[in-house]
């Protein structure tokens, strides 16, 4: 059996099919948990039908509460705030909920007590089947904040469950960017799949993505979407490649198919042939890296 | 007047739009705060006349003066900091630090703990045309661009003037932050499941802040999964741009929608010229 295995799909720029790739992913690996660690947005329950769903509430940071029957309105929690989360509001002091940090320094300092701490419920994780296997996905709750300790959250759900059920691989679609959510879904991974497009804008983001996995020292492989709208730009992803020493995996047309597939709910891999071969040169070109560690 | 483009889902078309806004309105300025990945110089091409390093303080702890009481990890909320008293060893990890000042606060002896910067990003300021251009940009490896973007939202805005505001996608604290001082917020979505759930998530945001916002319905392919669902939430659909390989294949070479398709020049300055009108406070 072995290790578990993670592979996390990114992509940086938002946008570029990192559902697609992950859910037709999901396809083809038989033995898998599949993780939607998008919190913010998450898409691949769109496509997995997933039943007998269980809720948990996640709670998040606390955040600040004062008492204005205690407070003496001395005005040192305003001065000391680093998020300007303190207002007046006809004249009493009150903390605005969404720029709270939840430091809680201006409980320390609050010479008359008049601040306490409470606990936010920020969003929720759930479990779900679908006939693909075990699905864990998360929602934060708009606006809501910890989304990087919702990633976790759902990260070490799907550990458990692999571990208890045996289960070789975790599947984990990625949120955009680079920042908190991101480096969350990475840390701990053994692979990571970025998807981009053939555009200034997704050069530029997998640029940064790549200095991110590389900052973590994570094995990554390029699968260029699109690829056929910008032949010139997808040479010079080939290149940049080939120079940084990452490999890309596939290359996927643009295709009206996937679009509709998408609009219908469907996993667009199972109807669209233009896809189906380069996903499986993706998990033939992983599979083939496992196999090749696992032999050193 | 103070304008935000956000989106929930990323890749939807925000910088497309608020690049061409931006084009359209006469004189304005235009803020790429998707400072995990800004790319509205890409369309732009502005000319950068200045680059501000962006500092965040955090705690710099003397070991030899620190008497290990553990009482600022205690106070970190963030985990950033342990103290290990029998190897009389203080660790710092200021990837976690949330520069709150907390420790620094609680800190009992005098000189063990000072506050220094530490750069995590940087604001850049140029001018393309008649646009003014600002962006914010973390460092790769930063955890969080909340600092960078309230920073710029509280310092560089001038409300007496057009702003336009390329945010973060997605629904957490990056796009409240963004979109917090807005006077009108334009959402782009695309006509799939997985634009419309996201838009939902956006909407609620907008609600919640009890902000005025508009639809924009990027790649339409004249279905209306987005028509129906605006509707009953009673919010317009502004705008309406098809869904087109040309203007994938100019976007791909950094060419703004406005340039590319000119016939969309007229439809984004009424567009503009109408929020301005009826949201503007000047």
């Amino acid at each position: 059996m072995g290790k578990i295995k993670e592979i996390v799909i990114l992509s940086g720029k938002g946008g570029t099919g990192k559902t697609t790739v992950a859910a037709s992913l999901a396809e083809l690996i038989h033995d898998k948990i599949i993780v939607d660690a998008d919190v913010d947005a998450a898409n691949m329950y769109l496509l997995m039908e997933p039943e007998n769903i269980k809720e948990t509430e996640f709670k998040g940071k606390s955040i600040a509460n004062i008492n204005t029957s205690i407070c003496t309105s001395c005005n040192l929690c305003k001065e000391l705030c680093r998020f300007n989360a303190i207002e007046v509001i006809n004249g009493d002091y009150v903390v605005e909920d969404i720029s709270c940090d939840g430091c809680r320094l201006c409980q320390t300092a609050c010479p008359v007590d008049a601040i306490e701490m409470v606990e936010q419920i920020v969003g929720k994780w759930i479990i779900a089947d679908t006939r693909f296997g075990d699905f864990i996905y998360a929602r934060l709750n708009p606006g809501g904040e910890n989304s990087g300790n919702l990633v976790a959250m759902v990260k070490y759900q799907s550990k458990l469950i692999a571990e208890e059920k045996n289960i070789s691989t975790i599947l984990i679609d990625g949120p955009p960017g680079i920042g908190c959510p991101v480096i969350a879904s990475l840390s701990g991974s053994d692979y990571v799949i970025v998807v981009t497009e053939p555009s200034f804008s997704g050069i530029s983001d997998l640029k940064r993505v790549l200095k991110l996995t590389e900052h973590f020292r994570i094995k990554t492989g390029i699968v260029v979407n699109k690829f056929d709208i910008n032949i010139e730009n997808t040479e010079k992803i080939e290149k940049f490649a080939q120079e940084n020493k990452v490999e890309v995996l596939a290359k996927i047309p643009h295709s009206f198919c996937i679009i509709e597939e998408i609009s219908k709910k469907s996993i667009p891999s199972t109807n669209c042939e233009e896809l189906k071969k380069p996903v499986i040169e993706i998990y033939n070109k992983i599979k083939d890296y496992f196999e090749a560690e696992m032999a050193n | 007047m103070f304008i935000a483009v956000a989106s929930g889902k990323g890749g939807t078309g925000k910088t497309i739009v608020s690049t061409s806004l931006a084009l359209v309105a006469k004189k304005c300025t235009y803020i790429d705060l998707d400072v995990e990945e800004p790319n509205g110089h890409i369309l732009l091409k502005p000319e950068i006349e200045k680059e501000v390093p962006f500092n965040l303080k955090i705690p710099k702890i003397d070991e030899h003066v620190c008497t290990f009481c553990g009482k600022c990890a205690d106070a970190c909320v963030y985990n950033a900091i342990s103290i290990i008293p029998n190897l009389k060893k203080a660790l710092f990890y200021p990837d976690l630090c949330h520069s709150c000042g907390h420790c620094t606060y609680v800190c009992p002896v005098n000189g063990a703990m000072e506050e220094v910067y530490r750069e995590i990003g940087k604001i850049r300021l140029g001018i393309s045309k008649d646009i003014k251009f600002i962006e914010g940009r973390i460092d790769v490896g930063v955890i969080s661009g909340v600092p960078i973007i309230s920073w710029i939202v509280n310092n560089y805005i001038d409300f007496n003037e057009i702003n336009i505001v390329d945010s973060a996608p997605g629904t957490s604290c990056p796009v409240v932050e963004s979109v917090k001082k807005s006077d009108y917020i334009m959402l782009v979505t695309e006509p799939t499941p997985f634009g419309l759930s996201d838009l939902k998530l956006a909407v609620e945001i907008v609600k919640n802040m009890g902000k005025k916002a508009g639809i924009i319905v990027n790649k339409d392919r004249g279905k209306n999964i987005i028509d129906d669902y605006a509707k009953t939430v009673n919010i317009p659909i502004l705008l309406k741009i098809p869904y087109s390989i040309e203007i994938q294949e100019s976007y791909s070479k950094g060419i703004p929608l406005v340039e590319a398709m000119p016939e969309m020049k007229g439809k984004f300055g009424e567009l503009i010229d109408k929020i301005i009108c009826e949201n503007g406070k000047n």
